[in-house]
């Protein structure tokens, strides 16, 4: 009789557990809005909640002049991992006859990049930084090997402030 | 043609082996199991790795010291703030640099939010592996809000190389301590349904109580860390036992059970979920001010000698060991990671239960498969 007891005891409780766990589910089927945390991605194209601080495509910054900071230490391309930085670099004759190191080509191969911000912390300039930009896939590879210099872009000059200190 | 008649006692049986994998859904990555049975019984489990050996000890043979840091969130990706850490904490231990206060208090949040996801992540997949399927949706949810606070802070949601040697990579948000607060408070009220939904299951219980038995003399002579450990009984709490990054001075359990089966082992880890929420509320209250990261050389170099740091990861203890020349290459730096190591307990608590129940083993035990292969 006790035997008997404890087995339906049991299967109250089997039932009672369960229910208890598809009161849950119900709950969620009545109010699915509570749980939703996706979003319509292509649909939201034109305003995605990407955070700022999101680690995407490198770019080198250039400013409305067309002049960029980047001095062609290769730094970035030292502190790379997986060797996506390539600095090409020309020596170019100054007006004071002095020889120059001015950046030529900066290389980036995007299909090799892991996004782990090596680069940007290495640059003792600020040249370089991350965008948001997360759709990267394309069709062709080589499309993902970019120059990032724009055509005609030059140093920007620095502020001639030392000789002002000096006065 | 004519069948032959053939009585049950002429019928031969034999043992069977399956392969489980490496391709299947129930081991969660590319892990094959060679499974002896007889009839639904296990006979013999043999684990076989290899299918995602990347190298990454000896890819930190031709990289700097800071670059190898992010090849480590590549091996246990679902805790990779931590093996950030461990990795971070070795070189400081070797270069002896000292650490600001805010970078430790930092480091020690993310890292606690990271094992919070990772205890999610696998609470919902063994649920899944069990049977039920909401749970997964749940888990994964509830894992996406964490995973967004990394996205805003760190710049990435699964491999940050956010801890380097000497702090953090930037500082956090200005906002994010309120939304860290609002977080918390959510999770807690999540904490809840998925006791309601999953432990007081008495199909749950019934498919975990008193299957998958680890002794504390197994577990300790497998070498098994972590949670898996601590359902046996065994007090193997980094955090506890050798503290780093000043978790000597936060309040919270060890949290440790005798029951050894698989229902213990998933008792801990909801546990450990509570006690890591509680440590981030402890330090969000008084977050130090100041320098988030001590600046150091382009090209770090270590003195030469031999190194050796642990931390708690979110499965168990994670371990770096690093030899160095004095160059700015580590001549050698070999990774003791805890799911090599847990993986043995598979076989030992496995052998003579049904096949079912392996897969539930396998679950609790919380495998990641990159973290075993490196």
């Amino acid at each position: 009789m006790k035997a008997l007891y404890n087995y339906l005891k049991e299967v109250a409780f089997a039932f009672v557990s369960l229910a208890n766990g598809l009161l849950l589910t119900l709950k969620y089927f009545v109010t699915p809005w509570k749980s939703i945390i996706t979003e319509n991605y292509p649909d939201n194209r034109a305003n995605p909640s990407v955070a700022d601080e999101f680690a995407g495509e490198v770019i080198l910054i250039h400013d409305e002049n067309n002049e960029h900071k980047c001095t062609a230490c290769t730094l970035c391309q030292l502190a790379c991992p997986n060797n996506s930085i390539q600095i090409i670099s020309k020596q170019v004759e100054t007006e004071d006859g002095k020889k120059k190191k001015v950046l030529d080509k900066w290389v980036y191969h995007l299909e090799m990049c892991t996004f782990c911000k090596q680069c940007i912390d290495a640059c003792p300039q600020d040249a370089i930084k991350m965008t948001n930009s997360y759709e990267l896939s394309c069709f062709d590879r080589s499309t993902l090997t970019k120059i990032l210099n724009q055509p005609g872009s030059k140093l920007k000059e620095k502020p001639k402030v030392t000789a002002k200190v000096q006065e | 043609m004519e069948n032959p008649i053939v009585t049950p006692s002429e019928l031969k049986t034999e043992e069977f082996v399956v392969n489980i994998g490496p391709q299947h859904p129930a081991t969660h990555g590319v892990l094959r199991v060679e499974a002896t049975l007889d009839g639904e019984i296990i006979k013999d489990v043999l684990p076989h790795l290899g299918y995602i050996h990347r190298g990454i000890e000896k890819m930190t043979e031709s990289l700097g010291y800071k670059q190898s840091i992010f090849l480590t969130s590549r091996m246990d990706y679902l805790s990779a703030h931590i093996n950030n850490h461990v990795c971070a904490l070795a070189i400081e231990k070797a270069a002896q640099i000292e650490v600001p206060a805010r970078a430790k208090a930092i480091r020690i949040i993310m890292d606690e939010l990271q094992r919070l996801t990772s205890h999610e992540l696998w609470w919902g997949s063994c649920a899944m592996d069990i049977g039920a399927v909401t749970p997964f949706f749940l888990a994964f949810r509830d894992r996406e809000r964490i995973l967004e606070l990394f996205e805003q802070n760190t710049g990435n949601r699964l491999t940050m190389s956010y801890i380097i040697p000497g702090g953090v990579m930037n500082d956090v948000r200005p906002d994010f301590v309120p939304k860290l607060k609002a977080l918390i408070k959510s999770i807690k009220e999540y904490r809840k349904e998925y006791d309601q939904l999953i432990t007081g299951n008495f199909i749950f219980q019934h498919r975990t109580q008193g299957i998958g038995i680890l002794s504390k003399e197994q577990a300790i002579s497998l070498g098994c860390t972590g949670p898996t450990a601590r359902a046996s009984g065994l007090s193997c709490d980094i955090r506890k036992l050798y503290p780093y990054d000043g978790y000597e001075k936060l309040d919270f359990k060890e949290v440790i059970d005798y029951g050894c089966d698989n229902w213990a082992r998933y008792v801990v880890r909801m546990e450990e979920m509570n006690q890591s929420i509680h440590i981030i509320e402890q330090l969000l209250d008084n977050l130090p001010t100041g320098d988030y990261r001590t600046k150091l050389k382009g090209v770090l170099k270590l003195p030469a000698g031999e190194y050796y740091q642990r931390v708690e990861s979110a499965r168990g203890e994670l371990g770096v060991y690093i030899v160095s020349d004095g160059g700015a290459k580590p001549y050698r730096m070999k990774f003791r990671t805890p799911c090599y190591s847990n993986l043995g307990a598979v076989k030992p608590i496995s052998v003579g239960m049904k096949i079912a129940d392996l897969m539930a083993n396998m679950a609790t035990i919380d495998l990641v498969i990159p973290d075993m292969d490196r």
